[in-house]
């Protein structure tokens, strides 16, 4: 098995965590999305300087892992790729604000050294709610719930249809490697000369399979609404979590928590 | 039941793929479509699909194929894709057959009920529950199958159903298709398969129908096959050395 192999199977592997059994899981897709925009809403608008406040912001996503049965190694290793990419956004704050803001012990603290740390952990809980989304919500009820918040059709089958577009071409790339690799014994990738007419190939290829599968969906009456995804009637306890995990984003975002923990500690 | 006039349809202007073929399906016939590589076997299935536009009428139960009338059309009309990872796009076996039947409406219940019986007339119940990417190539053809079927369309659509299966699985495939009491349009170039399966073929070169008659009859007939870039089928051919 190749590495894109690998890939493909890792990306399917959401799919089958989506399909699992626990609380979180049973909840309605809607107020799964809902409180996700919720907290990434609240998480965003901690000040750049307030790195103690959104420490608190970490409790919310360590429960819903744990009560999904959804194991955060398993999300960090999947997104390994990408968090370093959300970590190097404030990565040169440093630099620019050096503005000393408190000293630990005899070590200065810049504002740009906890600005950079709080963009990094905003950018870290922001995944990490969207990845538990995914994790305990089938892409295709996500969909049916940005529909029923009234979503245009064509936004969401775009989103859809990118969802599996990517291991459409995960698959195709997975192909045409293998096709390459075996007339190319001994090199280590694909040689820069190739890249172009390989790029070329891989979109004309995985769009004509991507047109296929979208005939497929139009042929067994997909129109864009979503139906098969299961539309369930709002229940009292998804009402009771989504007003409850609000109430606590708000507690955490205007509440001192730590500061007052701090006090009773000390 | 279904009824191709003059039907014409190119890509582009001055390259034609389909060149005003005519024909008619009788309810209930198994009618097998031949033709070498390019010939226009899947363009004219598409065409069918309404996933192509066409020139000419196409008429399905008497209603002509158009913008409006194609949800109607497309609920009697199931097809079996070639590549049955194209066909199979949910995550699981039960998801994906009942993602057709739930985008029509019927209630979970009723679907669930349908996908039962369909998987267990094909003897396909351990699939139920296993994921898409899990499953084997002949697994996947005959799921694909069950997906259509239980949307129970009038009439089955199969393009190259034996392609890249296994004897035993290809048997099951030929098994599946007899035991089916719909009107059955079965692309491929498996001409034993097509003999075993279809009492009519029609015969497609070059965008034009040569020939359409009894299967039989068109099978056996070494010239034409020939003059088309076909073979006789092995089951025939012992008869001919």
């Amino acid at each position: 098995m190749n590495k894109i192999d690998n890939a493909i199977s890792e990306f399917k592997e959401m799919d089958e965590m989506a399909n699992r059994s626990s609380p979180v899981h049973e909840l309605s897709p809607l107020v799964k999305l809902l409180s996700t925009v919720a907290y990434i809403f609240f998480v965003v608008s901690f000040n750049k300087y307030n790195l103690n406040g959104l420490i608190v912001m970490v409790l919310y996503p360590v429960v819903i892992y744990q009560v999904s049965g959804t194991s955060i190694r398993a999300c960090f290793y999947k997104l390994r790729f990408i968090l370093p990419l959300v970590c190097a956004v404030g990565l040169f704050n440093p630099f620019f604000d050096k503005k000393i803001m408190l000293y630990i012990g005899s070590i200065a603290v810049s504002g740009g050294t906890i600005s950079m740390l709080t963009l990094m952990l905003k950018g870290i809980l922001c995944i990490m709610q969207s990845f538990v989304l995914i994790a305990t919500t089938s892409f295709d009820s996500i969909c049916l719930a940005l529909r029923r918040i009234h979503i245009p059709a064509f936004i969401v089958t775009l989103l859809l249809l990118t969802y599996r577009y990517i291991s459409v071409m995960m698959e195709e790339v997975a192909v045409m490697t293998d096709a390459y690799m075996l007339r190319a014994p001994g090199q280590k990738g694909i040689h820069v000369s190739a890249w172009g007419s390989f790029l070329g190939q891989l979109l004309l290829r995985s769009m004509d399979k991507a047109e296929e599968i979208y005939s497929g969906m139009q042929l067994r009456g997909f129109s864009g609404d979503f139906l098969y995804a299961g539309c369930r009637p709002l229940r009292f306890n998804d009402i009771l979590f989504l007003v409850g995990s609000i109430a606590a984003f708000a507690l955490f975002r205007f509440v001192d928590i730590t500061s007052f923990i701090g006090r009773l500690v000390m | 039941m279904i009824e191709f006039k003059n039907v014409s349809f190119g890509y582009e202007k001055g390259n034609t793929i389909l060149k005003d073929m005519s024909f008619h399906i009788e309810k209930g016939e198994s009618v097998g479509l031949i033709g070498a590589n390019g010939a226009g076997k899947s363009t004219m299935l598409k065409v069918l699909l309404g996933l192509l536009p066409h020139e000419g009428d196409v008429l399905v139960n008497g209603t002509a194929l158009c913008k409006e009338s194609l949800p109607e059309i497309r609920k009697t009309l199931g097809f079996v894709l070639q590549n049955s990872d194209n066909q199979m796009f949910m995550p699981t076996v039960y998801d994906d057959m009942m993602f057709g039947l739930l985008n029509y409406g019927m209630s979970k219940a009723d679907a669930e009920h349908r996908v039962d019986g369909v998987l267990e007339q094909l003897g396909l119940s351990s699939l139920k529950n296993k994921y898409n990417h899990k499953i084997s190539g002949g697994e996947k053809r005959m799921a694909a199958i069950a997906t259509v079927l239980a949307m129970e369309p009038e009439v089955i659509i199969m393009d190259e159903p034996s392609v890249s299966l296994d004897p035993y699985n290809r048997r099951a495939v030929i098994n599946v298709i007899n035991s089916l009491s719909q009107t059955k349009i079965i692309a491929s170039h498996d001409l034993d398969m097509v003999l075993e399966t279809c009492r009519r073929v029609i015969l497609i070169s070059d965008g034009k129908i040569v020939a359409s008659a009894d299967a039989q009859k068109i099978l056996s007939n070494k010239e034409l096959l020939e003059g088309n870039r076909m073979e006789l089928p092995f089951s025939l051919a012992a008869q001919y050395k």
